[in-house]
């Protein structure tokens, strides 16, 4: 195993004695101090969030667009510009290799298209382009290493990246959607996205530019009670919002429709990798993802098994104690025909059978403003 | 209890022994050093009186909000007696550790066992590793 990446702002997570750990090839903060505190710092204000691993890959070329609607499950050609898009990446067989965000520029610009993907599958994408390219008029160049991303996600979210820039008024940024503009006098991008269930920003800039936007960031989100937060809160967040997470809800196994992501499959108007088999899949999904409170105060984990009537009808693919709702909320992925909401199963739990009900996704939404 | 006078197993529980009329009672906990690394701790299943259990076997699960970790015996005999209110008051375990943090009482089988623990310089060592 060679040595775990570092960000740009790996050396003031050392500094500041975040817990690292080794995910995803990257060495990442997984709590800086407690991921409950975070976590709610976050709900409540503004958490910051380092996600310089997550893979970003430019594309450049008059055919970049009409090259990635080949490879992903929706239309990118007609997507208007600025607009932030999610959608699915498939095999052949229609099962998910990763889920992406998809950015659309201008036809202008130098880079038409920005795709997001996981850091755990970003060798894996890089590789599977490689071996869809076509003739047309495309390139694209990973700029993973070379840029420094942060999330800025909460309630203050917004006003904390407003000082950062000069030429946008970030709040006038609509949800879902993104933005070349000026960070700190330089060259960065700027949407309106994130993982956590909040309303937030994730921001782009160069590596050199990275610690400075992050030390801003984290001095004036500590005067509304924010700061930096770790994996370990993003994933409790993203769990409540039900945002489904690579290698936990989405596998090569499953396709979009056996895990409530149909919405961002688009048959209509472009031809791409798997649309066969999903038009097959669409309408008889072999399992469901559905939501599940556990009674008691026991957190259900990753593959224990949900049983209905002493049968085993699926395993959890995550679960946690949701520090928002303060009771245990567990994710799992099941066969046969869905369980209604309010219904009752059990998880067995190292053994021993506990009680849960079937639960609408997702277990927060954030209050309307 | 003074952490530097109670002893340590490898796997972060802290024992103290104390003689009652009919032998030995070990009372058992984990350390602050464990309790810190497993950090927001949201559930403790622990054992009923009268189960036996054997040193090095496990008696009890903790869960923080990322895992799962068993708790170990870290010496052999009956349990005798369970900090029953500690399950609905995890802070606790933050405040302390030592006292109030306790888990359970074993009547020890074998005292022998307890030359096998570490004390509290050799665990504080562990800990730095």
């Amino acid at each position: 195993m060679s040595e775990p990446s570092r960000t740009a702002l790996t050396s003031y997570h050392e500094s500041v004695g975040a817990r690292l750990v080794d995910f995803a090839g990257w060495q990442m903060p997984i709590q800086y101090e407690s991921i409950m505190q975070e976590h709610q710092a976050t709900r409540t204000a503004v958490g910051l969030f380092d996600i310089s691993h997550m893979g970003r890959i430019d594309f450049q070329g008059s055919d970049a667009a009409s090259f990635l609607e080949t490879v992903v499950t929706r239309r990118v050609c007609e997507l208007s510009p600025g607009l932030v898009r999610y959608s699915l990446i498939c095999n052949e067989e229609g099962g998910i290799l990763d889920d992406v965000l998809i950015y659309r520029y201008d036809d202008g610009d130098e880079v038409p298209v920005q795709l997001v993907v996981n850091a755990s599958n970003r060798d894996k994408i890089l590789r599977w382009l490689e071996d869809h390219k076509t003739n047309e008029d495309v390139t694209w160049t990973d700029q993973t290493l070379q840029t420094c991303m942060i999330a800025v996600q909460g309630p203050r979210a917004i006003e904390q990246v407003s000082p950062l820039l000069d030429q946008l008024d970030p709040g006038r940024l609509k949800y879902y959607t993104a933005m070349p503009t000026n960070v700190m006098g330089q060259s960065g991008l700027i949407s309106r996205t994130g993982y956590t269930g909040e309303d937030g920003m994730e921001i782009t800039v160069a590596n050199s530019l990275g610690p400075d936007v992050w030390n801003v960031l984290v001095e004036s989100a500590a005067k509304v009670n924010g700061g930096p937060s770790g994996l370990g809160a993003r994933d409790t967040l993203r769990l409540e919002a039900a945002m489904p997470l690579y290698g936990h809800e989405l596998t090569e196994s499953l396709t979009p429709f056996d895990v409530g992501l149909g919405f961002a499959v688009q048959f209509a108007r472009h031809e791409f990798i798997g649309k066969a088999k999903l038009k097959d899949a669409k309408d008889r999904p072999s399992r469901h993802r559905i939501g599940l409170r556990i009674l008691g105060k026991r957190p259900a984990r990753e593959h224990y098994p949900v049983l209905n009537d002493e049968l085993t009808i699926g395993e959890v693919t995550s679960g946690t104690l949701s520090p928002t709702l303060q009771y245990p909320i567990a994710m799992a992925s099941v066969e046969g025909p869905c369980p209604e909401n309010g219904a009752r199963v059990a998880v067995d739990v190292r053994g021993s059978q506990i009680e849960a009900v079937v639960t609408e996704l997702p277990f927060y939404r954030r209050p309307t403003t | 209890m003074n952490p530097e006078t109670l002893l340590y197993a490898e796997s972060h529980e802290w024992l103290h022994a104390e003689d009652d009329a009919v032998g030995k009672v070990a009372t058992i906990g984990i350390s602050a050093f464990a309790i810190e690394e497993l950090a927001d701790i949201v559930f403790i299943n622990l054992p009923d009186v009268g189960t036996e259990v054997n040193a090095g076997q496990e008696f009890g699960e903790i869960e923080s909000v990322k895992a799962v970790s068993d708790l170990y015996a870290p010496v052999s005999g009956e349990i005798i007696e369970v900090n029953s209110s500690l399950p609905d008051n995890l802070e606790t375990l933050n405040q302390s550790a030592y006292v109030e943090g306790w888990m359970i009482k074993i009547r020890m089988r074998d005292e022998s066992e307890l030359a096998k623990l570490m004390d509290f310089a050799a665990y504080q060592k562990q800990c730095e590793q």
